[in-house]
């Protein structure tokens, strides 16, 4: 990396030893509960849908573990910690979008559904294109959401393994663990052993930030002002990749990251509603709505996630600034650190309680990673298994085990092309590749659940056209924005082929497609509304009658 | 309660389902549910994005020191976090008194015909 120069780069901090063993501990403890939780992975549901059997607690502790990813925590809190107020403007989209999630889409969805969101998709359409329309958006969201984990994965090796990014090799092979005891879990436990892997890392994940936080706070007299004070006179400017900007004062507002420019104010509104529209069109969220009884329980994990992801937003506001207070060098500091902004967190660790504390915050850092990609491992494989296989191959006349089979085989697939890809993408932006896929689940997916709940007359062309159109709208202009070439922070540096002025697409993408369902609807107009079709899906929707019930043991 | 009978004036090969939706428990039921939902997302969704536009066209009144280092943006932002709260707390009481006992009665009605 550049950064790797300059004479103000910290040495990595820590101790690495003892970061891989405090790891290591967390990998027996979840390995010995995946294989527990095997002895009763038996069936289909079972496999995809933990046998309906986890409470609304349990899961909403773990949609929190799958939804504070890497990107989450370390993301927001280094975005914090260098952009100020800025960084605090992801966490709000972030959980507002919590709402869509609650209000629009879990019940309907628990009890429309069975294992995909495909299944919702094409219930009163044509089967088979719908199903791989769905598959297909669900594939491309899972993966940018799992390149992101895996380029984190890269920036944490750097900082608390000490290999520097320039080691290849040896980064390549942590990545590698990373990625086959991800496969592991997934094969062994499947989705009740990976909701249990969740459940774990939540669990440390709040710990740790509430110790951090409270810690932090205790240091300023429990005044978040004083925090704020601190890290204002701690920073009066910012030296990175060879510039220097003002910080000071204009920690506290908007503006650093996103208000230089008229298009940096619209790309930062087109992020903003992607962000807010993305959540509830997350493949590997709303996969996690089976897991539970009923409709009312797919409820209560919203209601358990809201609560667990807000005060977990409230915690990173306290460390990003305090972390820009407290850290030596402060802003600085972090902006040049391996792992750059990301790096924030650790280092606010290392400060409070030196190796100790730093080899706690790196093992749930990378058991953050490690059951996010589970979690994304199984969705993709369901999907791929329950929609392309079973439905669009054997045309819905595939038995459970072979669906299942070859579910265990795509994950293995996925898991070899995850660590293939996170090799390629350690040093991307973490939480940009995060927001991409967050506009891709908002173009793609959103719109059409949302038509397929609540409009009768919308039809199988009307999907396909805000499915394909929304995807393919969004994969685009992200091909053709600043963020892929033509800019100094481009993936590609030394090219330039943008054409869209916007780094985020989603002002364009997530309108056209809800555009795109009604005018495919029209076009397609002459299908006739299946009403019995629509009539059994709304009653069964509303009501939760003929939903799939809880396996009994 | 309502009472199904294929046979009251509906031609026989209608489902059940169609049967529950053309009651008036169901009919109420669907309006009770977005009359909720509809409004109360419009009104979050309204409510978040004038934060954003504030937070793009307004900086310098996001800015704002209200006391000490705590500014208007950031009671703004935390109040995002409080209405969030609010409205979740809000839709599960709503839920747990109009929306569940009904649906439970049709649910009841349709999988006791089952079986």
């Amino acid at each position: 990396m550049d950064h790797l120069a300059q004479g103000s780069a910290p040495a990595s901090v820590g101790n690495p030893l003892l970061n891989i063993g405090i790891f290591a501990v967390f990998v027996v403890v979840t390995l010995v509960v995946v294989f527990r939780a095997s002895r009763t992975t038996k069936t289909a549901s079972d496999y995809y849908a933990a046998g309906r059997s986890f409470t609304g607690a349990q899961n909403g502790i773990a949609i929190s573990g799958d939804y504070l990813s890497a990107a989450s925590f370390l993301g927001i809190a280094g975005a914090i910690a260098v952009t100020g107020y800025d960084g605090f403007l992801y966490s709000i989209g972030f959980l507002v979008a919590w709402l869509v999630a609650l209000l629009l889409v879990a019940e309907l969805l628990r009890n429309t559904g069975k294992y995909t969101m495909g299944d919702v998709l094409s219930f009163r359409m044509r089967q088979r294109p719908v199903r791989a329309a769905a598959a297909t958006s669900t594939l491309v969201v899972s993966f940018f959401y799992l390149l992101a984990q895996m380029a984190g994965a890269g920036a944490l090796i750097a900082l608390l393994l000490k290999i520097p990014n320039t080691n290849v090799l040896g980064q390549g092979a942590v990545i590698a663990v990373v990625g086959i005891l991800m496969i592991i879990y997934v094969l062994v436990g499947g989705m009740r052993g990976t909701t249990w892997v969740q459940i774990i890392k939540a669990a440390l994940l709040l710990t740790g930030a509430a110790a951090m936080t409270l810690w932090v706070l205790a240091l300023f007299g429990f005044s978040l002002s004083a925090i704020l004070g601190q890290a204002v006179v701690a920073n009066p400017v910012l030296e990175s990749g060879g510039q220097t900007k003002e910080l000071g004062e204009k920690l506290l507002g908007p503006g650093l990251q996103y208000g230089a420019t008229a298009t940096a104010k619209i790309d930062f509104i087109s992020l903003s509603l992607a962000l807010v529209l993305g959540t509830a069109g997350l493949p590997h969220i709303l996969m996690r709505f089976y897991t539970v009884p009923s409709a009312k329980e797919a409820r209560r994990s919203v209601v358990w996630a809201i609560w667990i992801i807000g005060i977990f937003y409230l915690f990173t506001l306290v460390l990003g600034y305090g972390a820009a207070a407290l850290v030596p060098g402060g802003a600085t500091t972090i902006a040049n650190a391996p792992g750059k902004t990301n790096s924030a967190a650790p280092l606010l660790a290392y400060v409070l309680g030196g190796e100790v504390l730093l080899g706690f915050i790196s093992a749930v850092a990378f058991a953050t990673i490690l059951a996010v990609v589970a979690g994304l491992t199984i969705t993709a494989s369901a999907s791929f298994a329950h929609d392309v296989y079973a439905n669009v191959i054997k045309h819905g006349e595939a038995s459970p085990d072979s669906e299942v089979r070859v579910a265990r085989i795509t994950a293995v697939v996925i898991g070899v092309i995850a660590i293939a890809a996170g090799i390629f993408a350690r040093n991307q932006n973490i939480a940009f590749l995060v927001a991409l896929a967050f506009a891709v689940a908002a173009s793609a997916n959103l719109p059409t659940i949302l038509y397929t709940l609540f409009w009768k007359r919308f039809n199988t062309t009307g999907a396909l056209w805000s499915i394909y159109g929304g995807l393919a709208s969004c994969v685009l202009l992200i091909i053709f924005s600043p963020a892929v070439s033509g800019s100094p922070t481009a993936m590609l540096r030394d090219v330039d082929f943008h054409v869209f002025p916007l780094a985020n697409p989603g002002l364009v993408s997530i309108p056209l497609s809800f555009l795109l369902g009604v005018i495919g609807t029209y076009v397609g107009g002459r299908q006739p509304v299946d009403e019995a079709k629509f009539a059994e899906m709304e009653v069964r929707a509303l009501t939760g009658a003929g939903s799939e019930k809880a396996v009994m043991q | 309660m309502a009472h199904i009978d294929p046979s009251a004036g509906r031609p026989a090969t209608t489902t059940i389902y169609e049967q529950v939706q053309a009651t008036a428990e169901f009919q109420d039921l669907r309006r009770r549910l977005r009359r909720f939902v509809f409004p109360m997302s419009a009104a979050f969704l309204l409510w978040y994005l004038l934060y954003v536009l504030l937070a793009s066209y307004a900086p310098a009144f996001m800015a704002t020191k209200l006391a000490g280092n705590i500014t208007v943006g950031l009671v703004i932002g935390l109040l995002q976090f409080v209405s969030t709260f609010a409205i979740t707390a809000v839709y599960v009481r709503y839920a747990n008194r109009h929306l569940d006992p009904r649906a439970e009665r049709l649910r009841e009605l349709i999988e006791g015909g089952d079986g």
